[in-house]
């Protein structure tokens, strides 16, 4: 480890700091850097392919002889099957394969057997021609239902539903209701927010194909190839490198995808018995019923301030579902963004027959955000302050307060009170602010091969994923800047357990974890070539060799080479240096800030919310391509408007089935619903990595459901405190109904 | 057996076939419909596959399929044209849009069989070579994407929007592009997209 001194901070804010770095590292990227490749708005790399079709996504491989899979879903909410015919299936033209899958099903959707046929059509036809003999048990789909003790029991044992009841951080209720009772001012509010999907566009899926070998190669439409390798492995008791598994390109992962689905497992069961390759994609209605959800939550928040305007008490008590199985833990943002001397969480997981949650793109934080910045308004209602200055007296991170003040000079928050009453008879205008909390530092763990060939080629190869986030994009350009290259010089391998390893892409993580990676391999990498360049010139001693502009240069050992005649210095056919991701050093802070404005109207008469302009300030330290960290945010801030206004799964509470499994009755936002998007990325030189860089894809959805809401309530007088804010709540809010 | 196609398919037929599964009123040709109704003549196709002509990307192209396959199949399963994706396959979210006769429709809600003797456009039809169309070089510069999986979709839709209307006003693209979901919501860079190819071309 050697010290180092870099220049952290943000405009008005820097400062040094001296960092311990491992030796093998190039040294960090800070305020001071004069980057030529890193900080360009460069198209995606691999845009050509997707805008010609050629990119292929796991629905679009195709193997010689491959079948195709499909899967018979319970139609009940709480079942066990009691015997199964599947001799008729298994005589169906075409059909190849019929597995059972599961006698037990807990939730509508649940898997009960899977055939294999050699068209699709003929796996459907298949399908119902498997008979089953159910005996029907008592479910439960509601929430408050559940809680009640004589409740059927979801998973058997305890009553009610519950788990993970836990109070944290943590005064006990006496406590706060004394500091409660002691306060300038006081709200106590329930939030409801619903079960939302993920609905990526492409659904779950996979591709399996046995080798001759006993080995699987599987192509899975998956945030994380290598949890799927291993999860595979342990599924069929194989060693992990008998299992590869590719994703070149994927349709979409928002956290459901982030591990070994059960898909996986039936196709490759399916795949052992016919012999053959097979694919088996997730319809619309099963990635509805079956591929994750967003829990939902009930949240009520007690608060108080002083006479001016501090937090005496935060005190939340929430429960939510998961379904069958995952935790609806919301309490993140209000346990960490505002400082408080009183506060208290307690929480409970409630199961449901429904099916299970999985991570979604800021996991409680986006449910927990709307219910906290909703009561934090609400509050400085109470205290006759403006939400903003309300909020800063409370928040600690000064690096918030400089974005408030970018913001809110974007969002013409000065004007906020005339706003109002500015849109016409009939309709009213709002202005809302909400803050965003989140880690996005990454951490350790991937490693990167950077491989420069005699010809000046250079590969880099991490078996990390591209989501559509541009992964690939970014870490070509930091290898590009590290090699003194553009960025079409450089080619990137990713999604392929053949590569070296990378974790999962959660948690905003992919960014911050690999780009340091990538410049230590590229810079190891870089070094083998300075030395073949230096061995080709007799007596070389030369310590000033760079790479910058297309050529290697040293001054003192007067050489100016292109970077192709650099290369056929190489001895052998390439140099190939692999580097790990180190732990994150102290550098400037961990997390990211950020916050968003939103401005709506309402329409009075029929309660339609239109959100009109949406202004976001992020900061996620060293920006790699400030257009692709915008499509990010802008992603988020749609996903978020979506969330606020439009999304639920309606279960029936009397059959405890989906009644809106498909992409019409299940409403996204789309065209009509986007509002104009205003993002100002927020220079923050982070200084802990090498690159500095932190990820984006979740701090930009947490903000925007808060923002929204507040905008709503700003403009009605009245608060809506449930998602998704349909019509009839804002009419109901109005006394309308 | 009377055939009116080339390829040796009756209309009688098909409609046989497909007035069950979709409902005569998708299909154009109110006499046939009648015809078939009476149940006379030879039976309805399939349920094996049956051999006609499809015309993809001005090439005629040979199909064996089974006269239920949605032109979404059989551009995908038969013809290898995997750019046009299925996300619903039940006409919600525009992934599988192609251009028929100039007009863009979700290929998931059309039989292959009623496209036959039409001019089908595919994005793999779309650039020359290595040149790219204005509108697939204007999502790749305004970022119209993320995950890439509605791009397909989305290039067509806006290429036929262009086609019926060169210089749409910002509603108007929105208007134009409302059948077609982006999950991953790269809207912004789709509109400028859109509105950069218009002015383009
Ligand atoms: S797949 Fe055709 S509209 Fe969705
Ligand atoms: S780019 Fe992913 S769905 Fe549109």
């Amino acid at each position: 480890m050697g010290k180092r001194t870099i220049r952290v901070g943000y405009a008005g804010n820097y400062r040094e700091v001296e960092v311990n770095t491992p030796d093998a590292e190039p040294a960090p990227w800070d305020a001071n850097s004069k980057l030529a490749v890193v900080g360009k708005r460069l198209p995606r790399l691999e845009g050509k392919d997707k805008v010609t079709g050629r990119a292929k996504y796991t629905a679009d491989v195709k193997l010689e002889g491959m079948l195709i899979a499909r899967v018979l879903r319970s139609p009940y909410a709480r079942a066990t099957v009691k015997s199964i015919d599947l001799e008729k299936a298994r005589k169906m033209p075409g059909v190849k394969a019929v597995i059972e899958v599961d006698r037990e099903v807990r939730f509508h959707g649940a898997p009960v057997a899977a055939v294999a046929a050699e068209t699709e059509a003929q796996a459907e036809d298949a399908l119902a021609a498997i008979t089953v003999e159910w005996s029907v048990g008592a479910h439960v789909v509601d929430l408050e239902e559940a809680r009640k003790p004589d409740a059927p029991r979801v998973q058997g044992g305890k009553n009610p539903n519950e788990r993970g009841n836990e109070a944290q951080d943590t005064a006990t209720e006496d406590a706060c209701r004394k500091a409660l009772d002691a306060s300038h001012s006081t709200i106590d509010l329930t939030f409801r927010t619903p079960v939302v999907t993920h609905s990526c566009l492409e659904s779950h899926g996979s591709v399996v194909r046995w080798e001759a070998d006993g080995s699987l190669t599987v192509w899975d439409s998956t945030q994380a190839v290598f949890a799927v390798r291993d999860g595979v492995a342990r599924a069929f008791q194989l060693k992990a490198e008998q299992v590869r598994v590719l994703k070149e390109h994927m349709g979409g992962g928002f956290g459901s995808k982030l591990g070994m689905s059960q898909h996986t497992v039936m196709a490759a069961k399916l795949a052992r018995e016919a012999k053959a390759p097979v694919k088996l994609l997730l319809t619309r209605k099963e990635e509805h019923l079956a591929g994750g959800n967003r829990p939902s939550s009930v949240q009520r928040i007690r608060a108080g301030a002083d006479k001016d305007g501090k937090l005496t008490c935060l005190w939340l008590e929430s429960h939510g579902t998961g379904g069958v199985a995952g935790g609806a833990w919301c309490a993140g943002p209000l346990a960490s963004l505002y400082a408080c001397p009183t506060r208290r969480i307690w929480h409970a997981d409630v199961m449901t027959n429904a099916g299970a949650a999985a991570a979604f793109r800021a996991p409680g934080h986006v449910q927990g955000m709307f219910a906290l910045e909703s009561a934090i308004d609400e509050l400085a209602g109470k205290l006759n302050l403006d939400p903003i200055e309300f909020r800063k007296r409370n928040d600690a991170n000064t690096l918030r307060h400089s974005e408030y003040g970018e913001g809110a000079q974007i969002a013409g928050w000065e004007k906020r009170a005339q706003l109002r009453g500015s849109a016409g008879p009939g309709k009213a205008r709002g202005l809302g602010v909400a803050a965003s909390i989140w880690g996005g530092g990454g951490g350790p763990g991937p490693q990167v091969r950077c491989v420069i060939s005699r010809d000046g080629s250079v590969e880099v190869q991490c078996g990390t994923q591209d989501l559509g986030t541009g992964t690939r994009t970014i870490l070509a350009q930091v290898a590009a800047e590290e090699l003194g290259l553009t960025v079409n010089q450089v080619r990137v391998k990713l999604g392929d357990t053949a590569l070296p390893f990378s974790t999962g892409s959660g948690g905003s993580m992919t960014a911050p974890s690999v780009t340091p990676a990538v410049r230590s391999a590229a810079a190891a990498a870089l070094a083998r070539v300075i030395e073949a360049v230096k061995g080709s010139i007799p007596g070389c001693e030369a310590t000033d060799f760079a790479a910058r502009g297309g050529k290697l240069e040293s001054k003192t050992a007067g050489v100016s080479l292109g970077w192709a005649e650099a290369c056929a210095k190489i001895s052998g056919a390439n140099v190939s240096e692999q580097a790990t991701r180190s732990a994150n050093y102290q550098g400037f802070r961990d997390g990211t800030a950020g916050c968003q404005f939103a401005e709506v109207e309402v329409d009075l008469e029929t309660g339609h919310v239109q959100v009109l302009r949406i202004v976001a300030v992020h900061d996620c330290g060293l920006v790699v391509n400030p257009m692709l960290a915008e499509s990010q945010i802008c992603g988020g801030i749609i996903q978020g408007l979506s969330y606020a206004l439009l999304e639920q799964r309606v279960l029936d509470n009397a059959t405890g089935r989906m009644m809106n499994a498909n992409l019409s009755d299940y409403r996204i936002a789309g065209p009509k619903e986007i509002p104009d998007i205003r993002v100002v990325l927020f220079d923050v030189a982070n200084g802990r990595t090498n690159t500095g860089v932190m990820g984006i894809g979740e701090p930009s959805i947490i903000p925007t459901p808060g923002a929204i809401a507040n905008a709503v309530s700003h403009a009605l007088g009245k608060r809506v405190t449930d998602l998704p804010i349909t019509p009839d709540k804002v009419l109901a809010a109005l006394g309308k109904k | 057996m009377p055939a009116d196609r080339p390829d040796g398919i009756s209309r009688r037929d098909f409609l046989t076939v497909t007035g069950a599964l979709t409902g005569a009123g998708l299909l154009a040709g109110k006499s046939s419909a009648e015809d078939g109704a009476k149940g006379k003549g030879p039976a309805g196709l399939g349920p094996e596959a049956v051999g006609y002509t499809l015309r993809v990307n001005g090439e005629d192209r040979a199909v064996s399929a089974e006269p239920r396959a949605t032109l979404l199949d059989v551009l995908r399963n038969s013809l290898d044209l995997t750019g046009a994706k299925s996300a619903c396959d039940r006409g919600e979210c525009g992934a599988c849009t192609v251009i028929v006769e100039g007009r863009s429709v979700y290929a998931c809600m059309m039989l292959a069989l009623q496209a036959r003797g039409k001019e089908i456009r595919t994005v793999e039809g779309l650039s020359r070579g290595d040149t790219l169309h204005p509108v697939q070089a204007a999502f790749i510069e305004h970022d119209g994407y993320q995950c890439g999986f509605c791009t397909p979709g989305q290039v067509m839709s806006t290429v036929a929007l262009l086609e019926k209307t060169p210089s749409p006003s910002p509603e108007g693209i929105r208007a134009g592009l409302c059948g077609n979901i982006c999950r991953c919501a790269a809207y912004s860079g789709i509109f400028e997209a859109a509105a950069a190819a218009a002015k383009a071309k």
